[in-house]
């Protein structure tokens, strides 16, 4: 069974997004599922701060050893981070998919549209974990 | 016996598997007065025999002049060893021999390849190459414009005018123009006007090194003003050169390109060439082309593979760094062979015997009536133009009917600002003799 923490939300394409303590502002990376599904992780390409994001546009993208695949970004929102730490460490991504792996950390455009995410149960259905 | 791979009921049932009547059915979208009606022009058949005597015969009307061409392209010895190595089968053989599990001898040359490039640019990562110099320069400019995010490009106005029309080809897909820094006086670019040409707006400088007229710009005063305004700079060097010079990576380039044909590979008429193509590592996922390199194998055997291979159209076509997705295999191969026969000291005789050619030359044309140094106190390397009284093109006539190539054409190249004259380069394969023949076909 793949992890998927209850408070987070989810799209179908295997990001999660995680509502920081700041008002407005939301990490964003892959699930522990989508971890596994792609393998070892070898490079991820992340955005620059200050890059613009619509809805579901993709932001990067994961290099695995079997496949490439793009990232998108579940809500409009601005890049405030990129993490660094993948340069070096891409299997963080593996390792800990939920914390030192994550990807991008987004000010919302329009923070209703997180609304439209799955939960943590719906995303469980979504990947027949449920 | 036939040699088409199709016999007549294979066209037939290909036909009527995709439900066409006619091959010609399938040539609709052509508009009927474009397409040509019956046979083509062609002469006869012929047979094996007589073929090889018309190739041969034709053949014979190519005059073999000793050549003062450059321009890009020199005529430097090939050691014999370079064909015979290239033409083993292991090597002389189609276009994408890159499998890791049965090619790991190419891989290995291109890896060797690479280093050699690195070492002759002073940069960090080389790639197996591209078509050639301009080209080249063009992905370049498509780089630096990938890693800054910024559209601008500008070139030193003493970059080879056909360098110029190349990158203006590739920018004119994207809508964009090329800018320049005109040449000073001297015949070099001023660094303090790159300071003024470049802006927020900027991603590259393409300087050429020595430059069009053989001269030597001042790069790290010009890396400094294109550094300042956050923008890369890109060399187009003469990788002969670079033997006695301080290596443009030293003096802050970001990305390196030259012309290969030098190291290994005939003067020809102009070619096959091979592009060479190296930059500092932080940039090395917006790099074109492919790129070989080491691995360990399951027993920690040291292997070849191709790496980073999704900045390709071969895996993201629609989001891929370039449309390069190739290399100059065999010439690159010759590169590295004659890389490994002359090693670093005899690229370095190569280069410095070329350059007292060219010195020799250039103290005797500077006493010839008639002929002027267009750059007199500029330093050269192995390359320089003067300016003629008489037509250059009577003088290059004049010159073919003493079995010489005096050289280029400076009226060859509408734009550029410069008087008619020769731009005359010098390799190691001249001897005084045949510079003192140029003199004297010059001087009349």
């Amino acid at each position: 069974m793949s992890e998927v923490p209850d408070g987070l939300r989810y799209t179908e394409e295997h990001e999660y997004v995680r509502e920081t303590e700041a008002d407005g502002e939301v990490v964003v990376g892959i699930t522990d599922f989508a971890q596994e599904e792609l393998g070892d992780v070898v490079f991820v390409e992340l955005p620059r701060e200050g890059d613009s994001f619509d809805r579901m546009e993709p932001f990067g993208t994961i290099e695995a050893v079997k496949a490439v695949s793009e990232l998108y970004t579940p809500v409009s929102g601005e890049v405030i981070e990129a993490n660094g730490g993948l340069e070096d460490r891409p299997e963080l991504v593996n390792e800990e998919p939920y914390g030192d792996g994550w990807m991008i950390r987004l000010r919302l455009d329009d923070p209703s549209e997180l609304e439209g995410l799955m939960n943590a149960d719906e995303y469980r259905e979504h990947i027949g974990e449920g | 016996m036939s040699f088409v791979p199709h016999s007549e009921a294979d066209r037939r049932e290909m036909l009527r598997s995709i439900g066409v009547g006619d091959v010609d059915d399938l040539f609709d979208d052509i508009p009927a007065e474009l397409r040509i009606d019956g046979e083509l022009d062609l002469p006869s058949a012929l047979s094996e025999w007589e073929a090889y005597r018309e190739t041969g015969r034709l053949a014979d009307e190519n005059e073999s002049l000793t050549s003062f061409a450059g321009a890009g392209i020199y005529d430097h010895h090939v050691p014999s060893a370079v064909d015979h190595l290239i033409r083993r089968s292991e090597f002389y053989t189609a276009y994408t021999p890159y499998q890791a599990e049965v090619s790991q001898g190419t891989l290995q040359a291109i890896y060797e390849f690479q280093t050699m490039v690195c070492e002759l640019t002073g940069m960090e990562v080389a790639n197996a190459s591209l078509y050639d110099g301009p080209t080249a320069a063009g992905e370049a400019a498509l780089m630096a414009r990938s890693v800054t995010r910024r559209d601008g490009v500008v070139a030193a106005g003493s970059l080879h005018p056909h360098y110029r029309k190349v990158i203006e080809t590739y920018l004119a897909g994207m809508g964009d123009e090329l800018d320049t820094v005109p040449a000073a006086e001297g015949g070099t670019v001023d660094p303090a006007r790159v300071a003024d040409a470049v802006d927020e707006d900027t991603a590259c400088v393409v300087l050429q090194y020595p430059n069009f007229f053989g001269l030597l710009e001042e790069v790290e005063e010009v890396a400094e003003a294109v550094h300042d305004a956050g923008a890369l700079l890109v060399v187009a060097a003469d990788p002969v050169a670079l033997a006695l010079l301080r290596s443009p990576g030293d003096a802050g380039a970001d990305v390196v390109v030259a012309e290969g044909q030098p190291f290994g590979n005939p003067q020809s008429f102009g070619g096959p060439v091979v592009g060479l193509f190296a930059s500092l590592e932080d940039h090395i996922r917006d790099m074109p082309g492919r790129i070989a390199a080491t691995t360990e194998d399951e027993d920690g055997r040291r292997g070849y593979v191709l790496t980073l291979q999704t900045r390709e159209q071969q895996i993201r076509r629609e989001r891929a760094t370039s449309n390069i997705c190739t290399n100059q295999g065999l010439n690159a191969l010759a590169a590295t062979i004659y890389l490994s026969l002359v090693g670093r000291d005899g690229l370095r005789q190569v280069a410095e015997t070329s350059f007292q050619n060219a010195h020799y030359a250039r103290d005797r044309l500077e006493e010839t009536d008639g002929v002027r140094l267009l750059h007199p106190d500029a330093p050269v390397v192995r390359e320089f133009a003067v300016a003629t009284d008489e037509a250059s093109g009577s003088i290059l006539e004049r010159a073919a009917g003493e079995g010489l190539l005096a050289g280029v054409s400076l009226s060859r190249f509408p734009g550029l600002e410069a008087p008619d004259g020769l731009l005359l380069a010098f390799t190691e394969k001249r001897t005084r003799a045949e510079i003192d023949r140029l003199v004297d076909v010059i001087a009349g």
